[in-house]
């Protein structure tokens, strides 16, 4: 027996070998994909660059030979910018900074701190987080010197982000701008088509191009993202909720001072699905409506450079999607224009999301290193390391130092007092809601065609009671 | 062994007909003929291949996957590889540029500890709760099975508090003394079992003869217990291997295992997805060679104290 089957697996591995090798054919490095250096190193080098030493005079002459943890939940690669950014702080101060980033973050930190094994600094992806920590107790209030950089640096919207109970805590750190339609500029101009400035523009210029490209669909999306498949369709109903009824409803939406279902948030969800769920306008390149829930997010807007779809809505960081070799800019293949306001009531306003500085310690070092991060030195030390696809609320950030033009689209947004932001209302309602009911049943509300009416009244079923 | 080589002989006879008897075959013996026979028709074949065929599609199509260049993998599936063969290693080169290397060998330096600790512990226990009669020999050995039944996820926030409180948390340390804690138990019911199922007369041979608990340990049960400890080598060595939720709490910073570096592998926004196949393969590699190598002992472990004589 033994023999027999061995002779035959020897047979077949040795058949599978062969075809695989006979068939075959070698990628050259370009094929394959391959950046140059580690993928990362699109940003330029920081880690020589000279900063002002004195300002961390005010945290005492103990600094020299003391360590920092800083726990966050941003990996390889996107974690060397701020390694490199870490460095003149290090040169300055004699302060190590251990950067420590997993993707189980979010899940760990809890049980960390629960533990008393809290890190000394974490970076909070999101203010429902961050009120979940500080009611542990365990959370240092920011000290007096980044109150006051957050005071000078950041919108007011931002400051409350990172307050709780009126206590500033967190300083915010990156920022992201979901509030983004991107489209081919080559291909607009090519057809001669504007870019929107209102919904109705929006809605006119997706007819048109019904009307005039038989063959492809104006719209493509994907919501797939494994566990949390249906976030990115949390975002659409959000970007419509804001632009259309305003902050003020935006909030007590997130509140639940008016329920999940209200009327108003049910013509919301049907605004949205009279693009995502209209047959004609979607999925450009990838099939019928149900296909979005199968697409992937990062796959979803690629059809764009294939001349498969024309528009398709996602945040700022979508740039780092697009194949290689895509040219991110108002005159290149792709770019992205702000998603148009609905109604007049509502004001400018934009969707996105960021990161906030919260210490479990208040020891001199951890204090200057969170001093550090809200100064806008460091805002542009760190958009320089990046290179595209990093930007920050900072308004000392300098738009120059930003090389991607949808960064600093993203960050003009951002500064610009006259533009209402608000934080991702997904990421502040409870767990139980934002990342479980709202993603569930908005895939089925587009994989099977759910019901708007029921789909809303599932997801305020799912609210917690208290 | 010899009967059975015998039989074997007579029952693949070319013409299918029993020629010779050369003695009368037991019960039990016919039954093994029987079933033997029903296991090498060629039906069965076919099942067992195809079985075979469909439990290695996903690791081929890994394998594949690994090796195809990153835009074909966004595109479509393995299978279109085939068709539009288009291969490279540089897959494998970025991510090990991510420091996959230290962390294979992190793997590496939890898991061997993590593997003898608790052998060695639980051939010490196992000898006692089999061979030296004490008060509350039973109760003990129940109450210790009975851990068994204690979810681990439970344990790990006091566990890891009480690390804290030791001030060994980061530490390989960690991880050690966890992964010997977890498999304990089963180690000890599994090994006491084998232990209990050595012939008595044998052990009180050996005693006769003035040897002591030390020497009845090495000399005569450790030698017939060889391959009960690779079974459970085998067993211990693929889950601490393959642990994510003990690397996750207690390893962190430097003594990030495999498990952990994959998860975080494809990217804050899983961009890098397509990494994740090279990935998969590297950590895979090791507990595949350490099967493959050991299998004959596997299942010759676990028949081992099932079939006496």
């Amino acid at each position: 027996m033994t023999v027999l089957t061995r002779a035959r697996r020897l047979a077949l591995l040795a058949g599978g070998l062969g075809l695989a090798l006979a068939a075959s054919g070698c990628a050259t490095a370009e094929e394959a994909g391959v950046d140059e250096g580690t993928g990362a190193g699109t940003g330029t080098d920081v880690t020589g660059a000279e900063i002002d030493c004195s300002q961390f005079d005010q945290f005492g002459d103990s600094l020299d030979g003391t360590e920092v943890e800083v726990y966050t939940s941003i990996v390889t690669p996107e974690d060397q910018p701020f390694k490199d950014t870490f460095e003149p702080f290090t040169e300055c101060t004699g302060i190590t900074v251990n950067y420590n980033g997993t993707k189980q973050f979010e899940a760990q930190l809890p049980v960390r701190v629960q533990s008393g094994n809290a890190p000394d600094i974490a970076f909070l992806p999101q203010p429902g987080l961050l009120e979940q920590m500080v009611s542990t107790g365990e959370v240092a209030a920011a000290p007096e010197a980044v109150a006051q950089n957050v005071e000078e640096h950041f919108s007011e919207d931002w400051r409350d982000y990172g307050s709780v109970d009126g206590t500033l805590y967190a300083a915010p750190l990156g920022a992201n701008v979901k509030s983004f339609v991107w489209y081919s500029p080559s291909a607009f101009e090519e057809a001669g088509y504007e870019v929107p400035q209102t919904w109705d523009e929006l809605i006119a210029l997706t007819d048109q191009i019904v009307q005039d490209n038989p063959d492809t669909k104006p719209w493509c999306a994907g919501i797939g993202s494994g566990e949390a498949t249906g976030w990115p369709a949390t975002d659409w109903l959000e970007d419509v909720v804001l632009h259309e009824l305003g902050p003020e409803v935006y909030d007590q939406w997130i509140a639940h001072e008016i329920p999940f279902n209200d009327p108003r948030i049910v013509a919301a969800l049907d605004r949205v699905g009279s693009i995502l769920r209209n047959p004609d306008y979607v999925n450009g390149g990838f099939g019928d409506v149900a296909s979005i829930a199968t697409t992937t997010f990062q796959d979803a807007g690629i059809p764009i450079t294939q001349g498969n779809c024309w528009l398709h809505r996602q945040a700022s960081f979508y740039q780092a999607n697009w194949p290689e070799g895509t040219e991110v800019a108002e005159d290149g293949d792709v770019f992205a224009f702000p998603f148009p306001q609905i109604g007049e009531s509502a004001g400018k306003t934009v969707v996105g999301g960021g990161e906030f500085v919260a210490a479990f310690a208040d020891r001199p070092e951890v204090q200057a290193l969170q001093y550090y991060l809200s100064t806008p030195e460091w805002a542009n030390l760190k958009a320089q390391a990046t290179g595209p696809g990093w930007l920050s609320a900072n308004t000392g950030l300098e738009l120059d130092n930003l090389t991607s033009p949808i960064d600093q689209l993203a960050a003009e947004q951002l500064q610009d007092e006259s533009v209402t932001f608000r934080f991702d209302a997904s990421d502040l309602m409870p767990a139980a809601v934002g990342a479980a009911a709202e993603w569930r049943e908005l895939t089925a509300w587009i994989a099977a065609g759910q019901d708007t009416q029921t789909t809303l009244d599932n997801i305020e079923a799912a609210w917690p009671a208290s | 062994m010899s009967g059975q080589t015998d039989t074997s002989r007579v029952v693949t006879n070319p013409t299918g007909e029993i020629e010779s008897r050369p003695r009368k075959l037991s019960r039990a013996e016919k039954r093994a003929i029987a079933a033997k026979n029903r296991l090498s028709s060629p039906a069965a074949s076919v099942i067992a291949l195809l079985i075979a065929a469909l439990w290695t599609v996903p690791t081929l199509g890994l394998l594949i996957t690994s090796f195809r260049v990153e835009s074909d993998i966004q595109t479509d599936g393995w299978w279109n590889a085939f068709a539009r063969p288009l291969f490279t290693g540089y897959n494998y080169v970025s991510a090990l540029e991510t420091g996959l290397g230290d962390n294979f060998v992190n793997t590496l330096v939890i898991t061997i500890p993590a593997v003898v600790i608790p052998i060695t512990l639980a051939l010490l226990a196992a000898y006692a709760f089999a061979w030296i009669p004490f008060r509350g020999r039973e109760l003990l050995f129940v109450a210790v099975f009975a851990l068994q039944v204690v979810p681990l996820q439970v344990t790990l926030i006091p566990l890891l508090s009480l690390y804290v409180d030791l001030g060994i948390d980061g530490s390989f340390w960690t991880v050690w003394l966890s992964h010997t804690m977890f498999g304990l138990p089963l180690a000890i019911f599994l090994l006491h079992n084998f232990m209990k199922d050595v012939p008595a007369s044998l052990v009180e041979a050996a005693r006769m003869d003035g040897a002591g608990h030390v020497t009845v340990f090495f000399k005569v049960l450790l030698p017939l217990l060889v391959p009960a400890i690779a079974a459970f080598g085998v067993f211990q060595f693929l889950w601490v291997w393959n642990d994510l939720l003990i690397a996750l709490t207690f390893a962190g910073g430097d003594a990030t295992p495999l498990t952990s570096a994959i998860a975080d592998l494809a990217g804050t926004r899983n961009n890098a997805w397509y990494l994740l196949a090279p990935g998969a393969f590297l950590a895979m590699a090791v507990p595949l060679a350490v099967f493959l190598g050991l299998q004959r002992f596997f299942v010759r472990g676990l028949l081992a104290g099932s079939v006496k004589g």
